[in-house]
């Protein structure tokens, strides 16, 4: 009964589910990995300015279990492939994955042997800011395309699915 | 114009051929006296500062040369073939050297067969020599004897090519390190 | 200052070492630096950095693309001061095809890379703060910067990634009101760096946390290639900009700081009073620019394609971090046959096993910050 419910849409649950993706949506805690270029600009972002704790981003957590976004500013060599799936791989769920740059996006201008086309080849993204360096601003809206997607999110009906109970 | 005459004189035998572009000097010397010709420059002519050692991939270098020159041969008159030499070695290291007192500088270049690709290493001479002599082996695969650590340098171990040769494509052969969890 | 450095033989059980990973992934290590090191309780035995992480491929990819293609590629090198990174490559090419650059142009090239200058010292210092848990200046510094940046912005369009200049000349005069906006920006950010300098400078703490710490002999520092801040910090006078004047360096009036002790603080320093030089030598380029009609040239006559008589050269310029040289072999094609790139901070970071030996694992941090390691221009 119980389960039906909990694998169902009752009003309770819906409000519950509203409820924590409130909470989650008013402080992506992020994770700040900038490799090159892009990493000065996110660090512009994060400074005087910009002020990305504007957003509830208040604390860029620097170890990755205690972080939900992950920022990837800049390039991923080949070299630094596992390293980085490792650090996606520690992120405790709920997390999400903004690819900042043309460089993490796609490999950008760096269309060599060394460089990762795109993170994407490695973990699943999120959102793309596409520039070279995107702007302070083209990150602050990633962040907020994030919040909104957060809250579309149904983590209850998810986590039923995941368990196999409910349809 | 003192330089090169200072230079002749120091090396004598040793300097085989000098190359002067845009008033940069650089002077080609054997493969196997490059710590003593070095040593001779520092001692003698005081260039006591090595900016930078790095190898270069000549085999398409010679190739476009001997194009052009048989280019050129047809445009004139059709002579006989020259009798051909043997191909020039196919690599070089090059070492930037700059005198502090004097604010001049110098190419000091070696050739390295493809066959023998074995130098000796000038980290006695200058320490800075340490990272730059590693990069020139993770990039040519030329091997510097005497040095300490030997190892790539900017791609990781197993890496199995040396990139910045030139029969190397840009976008590498498919190289790829994946991360593997032990159990 | 005498230093002496504990060797590994100084430790009595070599088995008692414990070996501890740092980085890539830390916020110390600029996201790509990684150092392994073996520590007795707080002190480090050796420690051996590993590069690599941002390898991508530059000087291959300058095989493959022409001379102009290649122009914003170097901005991807020291990105904190691209404008230099630049000017370095543009001014190799030019050596190479004999060009001379009108001077307006050259003039116009002092300013914005000294403006650069001040940036790329901004987020050194910054850094250092932050690493050292001095948080302030770090805010204080960024709000100027984000001015510097915008008069960037305003010139090219481009913050970071400048793309400035071209080969031969540059492609824009300064905009009517640059010096009114110069003007505009000096007061605050020599408030900023007055006020960086009393938060820090005497600050018991700061103090503590950096004289001393990794101090290194001028010897050693010229042995090991030092250029640029940190081999001042040693205490050797020694700056591209006097020795081997380019654009109008000889035609300004301005000093040299150099150190002591080469240790965090001297570097400190070094680069705090070079802020203070570079505001006065744009002070005097604005003077020269001023005397140049609006009309004069600002290209010299360059062909559509580049194409470089067969030769090699080298030029090198004193770019924020040191002596950035470019060595350029060409074949006599539109494209480069070989671009050897001399990064500043490369030379500089081979040393580190030697400078944190015997110090603290907080030193390390400290001094890795003080050397203003940019992996742009470490792997290329
Ligand atoms: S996208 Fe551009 S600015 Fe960003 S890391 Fe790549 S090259 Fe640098």
């Amino acid at each position: 009964m119980a389960f039906q419910a909990y694998g169902g849409e009752g009003w309770l649950l819906t409000k519950l589910e509203q409820l924590i993706n409130w909470g989650r949506k008013r402080s992506p805690w992020p994770l700040p990995y900038g490799t090159a270029c892009c990493g000065i600009e996110m660090m512009a972002a994060l400074a005087s300015g910009y002020d990305l704790a504007r957003f509830g981003a208040e604390r860029p957590s620097f170890s990755p279990r205690q972080a939900d976004v992950l920022i990837q500013a800049g390039t991923i060599t080949k070299k630094m492939v596992p390293i980085f799936k490792r650090i996606y791989d520690q992120m405790a769920e709920p997390k999400w994955v903004i690819s900042m740059g043309a460089c993490a996006c796609s490999g950008g201008v760096f269309r060599t042997y060394s460089t990762l086309q795109g993170i994407d080849l490695v973990v699943p993204v999120d959102v793309y800011v596409p520039g070279c360096p995107p702007r302070p601003e083209g990150l602050i809206y990633a962040l907020i395309k994030i919040m909104e997607k957060i809250e579309k999110d149904h983590p209850l009906r998810k986590k039923a699915a995941e368990i196999g109970i409910g349809g | 114009m003192g330089l090169k005459e200072d230079v002749q004189n120091t090396l004598g035998e040793l300097a085989l051929d000098f190359l002067e572009c845009q008033g940069d000097l650089s002077v080609t010397v054997p493969k196997d006296k490059i710590v003593e010709v070095l040593t001779k420059l520092r001692d003698n002519l005081g260039f006591n500062f090595l900016s930078d050692v790095f190898g270069v991939d000549n085999s398409v270098f010679y190739e476009k040369l001997a194009k052009a020159k048989a280019k050129k041969k047809k445009g004139e008159e059709d002579k006989e073939e020259e009798p051909q030499g043997p191909p020039p070695p196919r690599f070089e290291v090059v070492y930037l050297l700059l005198s502090l007192e004097t604010n001049k500088r110098l190419a000091v270049k070696i050739q390295v067969p493809e066959d023998d690709l074995v130098v000796d290493s000038v980290t006695c001479l200058w320490k800075a020599a340490d990272w730059p002599e590693r990069e020139t082996f993770d990039m040519f695969g030329i091997r510097f004897k005497g040095h300490h650590n030997l190892k790539r340098l900017l791609m990781w171990d197993e890496f199995p090519a040396h990139p910045l040769r030139k029969d190397y494509p840009l976008e590498g052969q498919g190289e790829e390190r994946i991360l593997e969890y032990n159990d | 200052m005498e230093v002496r450095r504990p060797t590994i033989e100084d430790w009595d059980n070599p088995g008692d070492l414990v070996t501890i990973n740092i980085g890539p992934s830390h916020p110390a290590m600029h996201g790509t630096l990684r150092v392994i090191a073996q520590t007795d309780g707080e002190t480090i035995v050796s420690a051996e950095p590993e590069i690599g992480y941002l390898h991508r491929g530059v000087e291959k990819l300058g095989e493959h693309l022409t001379y102009h293609q290649f122009i914003p590629i170097t901005d991807r090198l020291n990105y904190c001061s691209a404008i230099a990174n630049n000017v370095s490559y543009e001014m190799a090419v030019e050596k190479l095809m004999g060009i001379k650059v009108p001077e307006k142009a050259q003039v116009i090239r002092m300013i914005m890379m000294e403006l650069a200058r001040i940036a790329d010292h901004i987020v050194c210092i910054g850094i250092l703060g932050v690493d050292l848990g001095a948080f302030t200046p770090f805010f204080y510094l960024f709000i100027q910067r984000e001015e510097i940046y915008e008069i960037f912005e305003w010139y090219n369009g481009a913050r970071l990634t400048n793309t400035f200049g071209r080969i031969g000349g540059v492609e824009a005069d300064l905009p009517e009101d640059f010096e009114e906006r110069w003007r505009k920006l000096l007061p605050n950010l020599k408030k900023a760096i007055d006020e960086t300098d009393k938060l820090l400078t005497h600050n018991r703490i700061w103090m503590d946390r950096t004289i001393g710490v990794t101090a290194f002999s001028p010897e050693d520092a010229l042995s090991w290639g030092f250029t640029g801040p940190c081999l001042r910090a040693c205490g050797v006078k020694r700056d591209l900009r006097k020795d081997e004047p380019y654009c109008f360096y000889d035609q300004v009036d301005f000093e040299i700081p150099v150190g002591k002790h080469g240790d965090v603080f001297d570097r400190y320093i070094v680069r705090m009073i070079e802020m203070e030089e570079s505001i006065k030598i744009i002070d005097q380029a604005i003077k020269i620019y001023k005397e140049f009609p609006p009309d004069a040239p600002l290209m010299a006559k360059v062909p559509k394609i580049i194409k470089p008589p067969v030769g090699e050269v080298y030029s090198a310029i004193e770019a924020p971090n040191g002596e950035l040289g470019f060595w350029i072999k060409s074949d006599g094609s539109d494209k480069p046959y070989r671009i050897k790139i001399r990064p500043p901070c490369y030379m500089v970071y081979q040393a580190f096993p030697e400078l944190v030996q015997g110090e603290m694992i907080a030193d390390l941090i400290a001094c890795l910050s003080s050397l203003n390691i940019i992996a742009g221009e470490l792997d290329r």
